[in-house]
């Protein structure tokens, strides 16, 4: 009983039911986007970068924005910092789900350096939809692990078949990224403040994909979030009144 | 070996960044805006990359099939479709664009 009492005053344990949802929706998760690592693999590939290369990108850097970010970079002819830079800045927003992680999960300091390298979009959010922290770090865990295993293996594979597969384009998969960038935004949209800010990135980055070299144009975006912080309470404000 | 460099800075950048925010103390996060600004930065930035990464063709945007495709997944979403069928749906839907508009 005392076991029990205490279990549930830190943490109420959770029940088997909602265990199995969060291991389902983490395990669906992470197969989801482990299938785009196929279309990783092959356009790293067929963008001109060699097969161990391409493995190396998904173990070592695992964050499918900046990978992508940085194969088209080195296509189009950059120079190796500027390439990194961009991908480096793709990457700095797994910073902010870091910040985010820390207080939910409260990881011990030794496995934070092994937790650190599953921190992007999908762990993240799918941690973040869960209720209480048992479920979060269990939620984490599961799509950290099958989203590790799933990614490298289809890049592996992507890499390997791109030869045979021709054009990448003709079987649409260029349409994964986007697609699971959509699908993990579409949760974060509960209010007015999230869909401005979703809509003046938008704006932002498309205004700039001309006029700047590839991956600035994200990071200008990223202006949305404080820009719509700083405008005066109105607008929050109108939202509470017509409630 | 340029593309090896790329990699390896790669690599470490994106990996020192995510630890930064995992070892941040937590305190960091008691300001209000702080907070907010965490919140909302991923959405900025996902919605960007949905944007650009559905019309970028080399630096001008283009509209084709995989706008089509994408322009399907929203269509998913609103049904409710779970995760892997919405990113099943953009990619036939794509691929299926093609084939027939090539």
């Amino acid at each position: 009983m005392t076991d029990e009492a205490i279990e549930n005053d830190q943490s109420r344990e959770p029940t088997g039911q909602e265990r199995a949802r969060t291991v389902r929706d983490a395990f669906g998760v992470g197969c989801a986007v482990g299938l785009s690592g196929f279309a990783f693999g092959v356009t790293a590939v067929a963008n001109g970068l060699s097969v161990p290369q391409t493995c190396a990108l998904s173990l070592l850097v695992f964050t499918g924005a900046s990978q992508f970010a940085l194969v088209g970079a080195l296509a189009g002819g950059g120079n190796p910092f500027t390439a990194a830079a961009g991908a480096f800045f793709l990457g700095v927003r797994n910073c902010f789900y870091g910040l985010r992680l820390s207080t939910l999960l409260r990881l011990p300091g030794r496995v934070r350096p092994l937790a650190a390298h599953w921190v992007i979009d999908e762990t993240a959010v799918v941690a973040l939809a869960q209720p209480g922290r048992r479920l979060a770090r269990l939620g984490f865990a599961v799509t950290g692990l099958t989203l590790y295993l799933g990614w490298n293996l289809t890049t592996l594979l992507g890499a390997l078949g791109a030869g045979s597969l021709g054009d990448p384009g003709a079987w649409g998969l260029d349409a994964a990224g986007p697609a699971v960038f959509l699908a993990l935004l579409a949760p974060m949209l509960r209010t007015g403040t999230e869909r401005a800010t979703a809509a003046l990135a938008v704006v932002l980055a498309l205004g700039c994909l001309p006029l700047l070299p590839s991956g600035v144009p994200v990071l200008v975006a990223a202006l949305a979030a404080p820009l719509v912080l700083a405008v005066p309470a109105g607008r929050p404000a109108a939202g509470e009144a017509a409630r | 070996m340029t593309v090896w460099t790329a990699i390896g800075v790669t690599a470490a950048g994106c990996y020192l960044v995510k630890l930064l925010g995992l070892s941040v103390p937590a305190a960091a996060l008691e300001r209000p805006v702080v907070r907010r600004l965490a919140a909302l930065l991923p959405v900025a930035l996902l919605a960007a990359l949905t944007a650009l990464q559905t019309v970028d063709d080399g630096g001008t945007p283009v509209l084709d099939a995989r706008a089509a495709g994408v322009g399907a997944a929203v269509a998913a979403l609103v049904l409710r479709a779970p995760f892997l069928v919405v990113v099943a749906v953009a990619v036939a839907v794509t691929a299926g664009g093609r084939a027939v508009g090539g």
